[in-house]
């Protein structure tokens, strides 16, 4: 009896997913919600080039400006291009972008808060100077001063947002690392003979990593509304990659026409893509912040 | 004190301190004392009166702003103030171990049982397969009360005794010549605190290692010691062995210590708290550190501050009661 027990636990700590967080209350039902939404989209933008009905860039598919119709689902815009192509694969650039930011912010953010907070002193406090004033600067207004400078694209885009999130990483990982430095495991694993570098990498980068997978949801949702945010004031990509940030701002310029349909489905589809990485951060935040498992 | 030739491990004038922005804190203040052995040797004192300071600074592991300004250490005929990074490293967790306070947050949260013993052994012995260090975790586990196949729990799957076990498991890995148990029992109960000081002293003669227990509570190192260095703001106030501290404690603050002890043969004991509290640490009474808690505080006592006093074999006393010519 008590074997079975033991081997049950180590089970749910092999498949940590669907299984114990069914249990885990409304966060893990947050997390489960969050990571459909997610996978969703991220699917129907994968799958785009056989799922769109039409070419999502083709000019008059069919009429102008034509309300949603059985034909059109989602309408078409001035140019006559169909919104439902262009909602299914508008959010490509968007999920780019946002990955290869949290990719770089991940590279750049987590070994120089764990570097910076280890190492205390004078190094700790310039470089904490450096990432609290990049930090105090609004995200948005950095992240488009980076773009006009480094010019467009996704990689570019990807780097300003970047910039603009590092010092959230930092700050969180290094607040983190200052407590868990603390702990009365990192004192006994150095009265044990720990090498520095063994503290470091294998006592207090594990216990950091809950910290960072939040960070990294929340930086997601950020990085796809920013990502809107630059395209939608035209320092995205170029107009002919469909984008719904793009299609924001165009559908800004026909909402006076009453072609209500334009901005309404590709802001939807934002709101969604954001809300489900948004709701997993909460979620995860709630599971994992508060003490791993106690 | 001791025959100083065949001690396992000297202390001479041992002197930690803290430097803080409102000025230097003497946390151990010309500490001296030797350990043998298979020894145990109790280290009794309040809060802030520096005895876990002693302790780690042992291994030259004192936190910062803290550090040792003077003194001598000789383990082995070693000294271990002047070793390399990379000796020192190597003599903590083989030669000197540590058992912490709080066995709830002494083990890493993310790492199984076992990975903390193949982790400890093959950082001093890197020769040592995987296996057969997990094998060498499954034994010591079993000496030390904990079924073997927990190596495959995480820590949060096991109590706090349970896990106070597998810190005491760790710390006689590899067989070392001293154990620093600092406050081991503080965070059980007292069925579990019992039973995890036995299990101390039992290891200590099986494998044959001297043991320093460090805790504030004297009535559980008084049976379970040799000798007891009593600790009071940063000095050493008496030290003897255990039955001279109990049978005939000489410094007031180990008697009035001894009278706050709950004792089963005195039927109508009456408990007494020591009043007061004990110094700034920043801002120390002139003379002797005890004398405004102390019941025979005289004129000299305000102005002086007293020696160490040999008042019997092996029995020494910070106190001007034993001084030459004054009838105590």
């Amino acid at each position: 009896m008590k074997k079975l027990k033991i081997k049950k636990s180590m089970l749910s700590h092999l498949l940590p997913g669907l299984t114990s967080l069914t249990k885990r209350g409304l966060a893990g039902w947050l997390v489960i919600f969050g990571a459909i939404l997610v996978i969703a989209v991220i699917v129907m933008t994968a799958l785009s080039p056989w799922i769109a009905p039409h070419d999502p860039s083709a000019l008059t598919v069919g009429p102008r400006l034509s309300p949603p119709s059985t034909q059109f689902p989602f309408g078409t815009d001035d140019l006559g291009r169909d919104m439902l192509s262009r909602v299914i694969s508008g959010g490509g650039v968007m999920l780019q972008v946002a990955i290869l930011s949290v990719i770089v912010c991940l590279i750049i953010g987590v070994p120089l808060g764990l570097f910076s907070s280890h190492t205390g002193g004078v190094i700790d406090r310039f470089i904490s100077l450096i990432m609290d004033s990049v930090y105090a600067f609004p995200g948005f207004i950095l992240a488009i001063a980076f773009t006009v400078v480094l010019g467009r694209g996704v990689i570019n885009m990807a780097l300003s947002i970047a910039v603009v999130y590092v010092p959230s990483y930092f700050r969180i990982i290094r607040s983190q690392v200052l407590s868990i430095k603390e702990m009365s495991y990192i004192e006994a694993a150095n009265a044990a003979g720990a090498r520095k570098r063994t503290v470091l990498l294998r006592y207090i980068l594990p216990n950091v990593v809950p910290s960072i997978a939040v960070v990294a949801t929340v930086n997601f949702a950020d990085a796809i509304l920013t990502a809107a945010g630059l395209t939608f004031i035209g320092m995205g990509v170029p107009v002919n990659i469909p984008d719904w940030g793009w299609d924001l701002t165009n559908g800004r310029n026909l909402l006076p026409s009453g072609a209500w349909w334009v901005i309404t489905f590709p802001g939807l589809m934002i709101i969604l893509l954001a809300l489900g990485f948004t709701l997993m951060g909460e979620g995860l935040s709630e599971l994992l912040s508060p003490k791993l498992e106690e | 004190m001791g025959n100083m030739t065949q001690s396992l491990m000297t202390v001479d004038t041992l002197t930690v301190e803290y430097w803080t922005r409102k000025g230097k804190i003497r946390a151990v203040d010309n500490l001296s004392f030797s350990l043998e052995k298979s020894e145990t040797l109790g280290v009794v004192g309040e809060s802030g009166s520096g005895k876990s300071t002693l302790g780690l600074s042992l291994i030259d592991l004192v936190p910062f702003p803290g550090r040792i300004t003077r003194g001598k250490i000789v383990l082995n005929g070693k000294e271990i103030l002047k070793l390399q990074k990379d000796e020192l490293r190597n003599l903590r967790g083989k030669e000197i171990c540590y058992v912490f306070q709080d066995p709830m947050t002494s083990l890493n949260p993310v790492k199984k049982i076992g990975d903390h013993f193949v982790e400890l052994i093959r950082t001093h012995e890197p020769q040592v397969t995987k296996q057969q260090a997990l094998e060498r975790a499954k034994k010591l586990l079993r000496d030390v009360g904990i079924q073997p196949e927990r190596v495959s729990d995480y820590p949060h799957q096991l109590s706090g005794g349970m896990r106070q076990r597998v810190m005491i498991a760790l710390a006689i890995a590899l067989n070392p010549a001293i154990v620093v148990a600092d406050e081991p029992t503080t965070a059980l109960d007292v069925i579990v605190q019992a039973k995890i000081l036995d299990l101390l002293n039992a290891l200590r003669d099986a494998y044959g290692m001297a043991l320093i227990l460090i805790t504030h509570d004297l009535s559980i190192v008084l049976q379970r010691s040799d000798r007891i260095i009593v600790m009071y703001a940063g000095q050493m106030v008496e030290c003897a062995p255990s039955t001279e501290i109990y049978l005939n404690p000489k410094h007031p603050y180990t008697q009035r210590l001894l009278k706050s002890i709950p004792n089963i043969e005195l039927a109508d004991q009456k408990l007494e708290a020591i009043s007061g509290s004990p110094p700034d640490l920043l801002n120390l009474p002139k003379g002797c550190r005890f004398w405004p808690r102390c019941y025979y505080a005289f004129e000299k006592c305000r102005r002086e501050a007293p020696p160490l006093i040999e008042t019997g074999t092996e029995h020494f006393a910070r106190c001007f009661l034993y001084e030459e010519g004054r009838k105590a």
